[in-house]
C-alpha cells in the first residue's frame, strides 16, 4: 500500500488539490441536478459528501468520473481536467459505484485482471492477488460473480476501484446493505489507504460513519453546497446540546419558549447552546414549580447537524 | 494501447465462453437451411451454369450467418452491459472512443468469421464447392463482419431495452440478409425487385463473397467492394461518433 501511494505522490505533486470543482452545473431536463458547485479537496483528505436523495451527490461523482458531462464549469482530478485530459484524470481516480453491478461472464479474479488491463496494467497479478486477500475474497477468487452474495459483490466493486492504484478514491454509498462485520473491515481498509496517502471521498447514508471517518464534510441540497466545513466545526457550530424532558404538569415556562424544539412522544425537546444553559433551563423549571419526571441531555451528532442544515438551518 | 487489447480479449472471451450458443448453434441452423432448401429446390433451380443449387447456396448461407452473428456480438454485448450496468467498468477507464470501437468491431468480426468458416467447413463436407479466389472470400468476410459489427454498436447504443434491439434485428437485419440474394440470384427477380436489391448493401456482400467461390456474380466484384467499403466507412464513422459524444452512454 505504501509503495503505491509513494508512486502516486511522485506522479502528482503533493501541493496539487486531489479534486477541484469549479462552478459545476448539470441539468437533467427541467431538473437542476447540480447548480454551480465549487469544491476543493486536498490530497490526503478523508472527505464526506452528504445530502438527501436527489441532492446531487451521485451527479457530482458522475461528472468527476466522466460518466456524465457537465453543462458548465470545470472539474479536475489531480490537476487533470476530466474532459480535456480524461485519460490522466481517470487513471488518477478509482470509483466504487453505488449500484451493485457485475459482469456475470467472469470470475472474481478474471474481473479484477480485466479491470486492471483496461488501465494498461496487464502484469498486475501480484497487486490483484493482494487486493483479493485484503478484501477477504481469497475463497471466492475463482467463483463466478453470479454466485457471490451482495456483500461479496460489494467487496469486488471496491477491489475493482483499486486495481490501478489510483491516488483518489470515491466511494458512493459503499456500505449500503452491507453487514456490520464487513462494514468494519471495509472501513479499516479504507482508513489504511487514507493513511498511506490516498484521498478518500465518501458518500453515505450512515451519518455516524461520516462523523467517525471524515475530516471534512460537504452537505448538498438541491444541487448546491449548503454546508462545507471540518466535521468538528460543523458539530460545534450547528448544534449544541439537546434536552429531552418530561414535566408535570406538561407546560413550558414562558421564558423557555425560545428553546422549544418540539415534542418526541410524551417528551419535550429543548435546544440549547451549551451545558451552561442547561443549568438556566433547569433553574427556570424549578422556579416555575414544575416537576421533572424524566430528563436526558444529549450532545448533538452529525445527524442533528444534517437535519438542521437540510431543513434550512 | 494496453487497455484496448484487454477489452478486445474480454469481448472475445465473452462469446467464446458460451460458444455452444454463439458459434455452434448458428452453424447448425445454416446446415438445416442447406438441407431443407436444397432438398426442396435442387432439381428445379439452377442459378449459374454448371453449379448446383446446393453449391450456390453454401456461400450465401455462410455470409448470412456471418453477418447475423457479427451483429449479434457487438449489439448484445453493449445492451447487456448497459442494462446490467456493468458498462460502467469500461466507461470509468482511460480507454478512448476509438479503442472501444475497435475492440467491439474486431470481436464482432472474429465471431462472424468463426461462424462463417464453421458453416463453410461443415457444408463443404457435404457439398462440393470450388474456391476460385480466396482473397475475395476473405475480404468480403472481414468487411461484412465489420459492417455488421458497426451496426451492432449503433443498435446496442441506441436500444434501451432488449425488445428494441430485437426489433432492430427482426425488422432491419433479418430482412436485409434474407433479401440479399442468399437463396437466389437477383437476376431471377422481376425488374423492380432487381433494382430494389441493388439498394441493399448486404446484396453486395453476398455477391462479392460468392464471386470469390465461383468467379462469377451478379455485379463485378470491384463494384461490390467499393459499395461495401463505403458502407463500412460510413457506419464506422457513425458508431465512432456516437461513442465519442457518449450518446446514451455518458449523460
Amino acid at each position: 500500500m505504501a509503495v503505491s501511494s509513494a508512486r502516486a505522490r511522485r506522479q502528482h505533486p503533493p501541493t496539487m488539490p486531489a479534486i477541484e470543482v469549479r462552478q459545476a452545473s448539470k441539468r437533467y431536463g427541467p431538473v437542476r441536478a447540480l447548480d454551480g458547485v465549487s469544491l476543493t479537496i486536498e490530497a490526503g483528505e478523508f472527505f464526506g459528501l452528504l445530502g438527501p436523495n436527489g441532492a446531487g451527490k451521485t451527479t457530482l461523482i458522475n461528472l468527476l468520473a466522466g460518466l456524465a458531462r457537465a453543462d458548465g464549469g470545470s472539474l479536475r482530478i489531480m490537476g487533470h481536467d476530466v474532459v480535456e485530459d480524461y485519460r490522466r484524470a481517470r487513471r488518477a481516480l478509482g470509483v466504487v459505484p453505488q449500484e451493485l453491478v457485475f459482469d456475470p461472464f467472469f470470475t472474481v479474479r478474471e474481473t479484477l485482471r480485466i479491470q486492471s488491463g483496461y488501465f494498461g496494467m496487464r502484469n498486475n497479478h501480484a497487486w490483484v492477488d493482494e487486493i483479493i486477500e485484503r478484501l477477504d475474497l481469497t475463497e471466492k477468487a475463482d467463483a463466478n460473480m453470479r454466485s457471490l452474495s451482495g456483500g461479496m459483490k460489494r467487496r469486488v466493486l471496491v477491489a475493482q476501484a483499486l486495481v490501478h492504484r489510483p491516488p483518489v478514491i470515491i466511494l458512493d454509498e459503499p456500505t449500503a446493505g452491507v453487514d456490520v462485520e464487513l462494514r468494519q473491515g471495509l472501513w479499516r481498509f479504507i482508513r489504511e489507504l487514507n493513511g498511506a496517502g490516498h484521498t478518500i471521498v465518501l458518500t453515505t447514508h450512515y451519518l455516524e460513519e461520516a462523523e467517525a471517518l471524515c475530516g471534512r464534510i460537504a452537505m448538498l441540497k438541491h444541487g448546491r453546497i449548503v454546508a462545507l466545513d471540518e466535521t468538528a466545526n460543523l458539530l460545534k457550530g450547528f448544534s449544541g446540546v439537546r434536552i429531552r424532558i418530561r414535566l408535570e404538569p406538561d407546560e413550558l415556562p414562558a421564558q423557555l419558549a425560545g428553546y422549544n424544539a418540539g415534542h418526541e412522544g410524551a417528551l419535550r425537546l429543548l435546544q440549547v447552546q451549551d451545558y451552561g444553559q442547561v443549568e438556566e433551563v433547569l433553574a427556570a423549571i424549578r422556579q416555575a414549580g414544575l416537576l421533572v419526571l424524566e430528563l436526558e441531555i444529549l450532545q448533538a451528532d452529525l445527524e442533528d447537524v444534517f437535519v438542521q442544515v437540510i431543513r434550512g438551518k | 494501447m494496453g487497455g484496448f487489447y484487454t477489452l478486445l480479449y474480454k469481448e472475445l472471451l465473452r462469446f467464446w465462453k458460451v460458444s455452444f450458443q454463439t458459434v455452434a448453434a448458428p452453424i447448425l441452423t445454416a446446415l438445416l437451411y442447406l438441407l431443407i432448401f436444397s432438398h426442396a429446390l435442387e432439381s428445379r433451380v439452377q442459378v449459374y451454369p454448371g453449379i448446383s443449387y446446393q453449391a450456390f447456396l453454401v456461400p450465401g448461407l455462410a455470409m448470412m450467418s456471418l453477418l447475423q452473428n457479427a451483429f449479434a456480438n457487438s449489439s448484445s454485448s453493449l445492451i447487456q452491459s448497459k442494462i446490467t450496468g456493468n458498462l460502467v467498468f469500461v466507461l470509468l477507464t482511460p480507454l478512448s472512443p476509438l479503442e472501444i470501437f475497435l475492440a467491439y468491431i474486431l470481436a464482432a468480426i472474429a465471431r462472424g468469421l468463426m461462424v462463417g468458416l464453421g458453416v463453410l467447413a461443415v457444408t463443404m463436407l457435404l457439398v462440393d464447392v470450388p474456391v476460385q479466389n480466396p482473397l475475395w472470400v476473405f475480404a468480403f468476410a472481414v468487411l461484412g463482419g465489420g459492417i455488421l459489427g458497426a451496426m451492432g454498436i449503433i443498435a446496442g447504443i441506441w436500444a434501451d431495452k432488449f425488445d428494441q434491439l430485437a426489433a432492430f434485428q427482426n425488422f432491419v437485419i433479418i430482412p436485409l440478409t434474407f433479401l440479399a440474394g442468399v437463396f437466389y440470384s437477383v437476376h431471377s427477380l422481376p425488374e423492380f425487385w432487381l433494382q430494389a436489391s441493388h439498394l441493399n448493401p448486404f446484396f453486395y456482400l453476398v455477391d462479392g463473397f460468392r464471386y470469390g467461390f465461383f468467379g462469377m456474380g451478379d455485379v463485378p466484384p470491384w463494384v461490390s467492394l467499393a459499395v461495401v467499403a463505403g458502407c463500412l466507412l460510413g457506419l464506422g464513422a457513425l458508431s465512432l461518433k456516437l461513442l465519442s459524444v457518449g450518446y446514451k452512454l455518458r449523460h
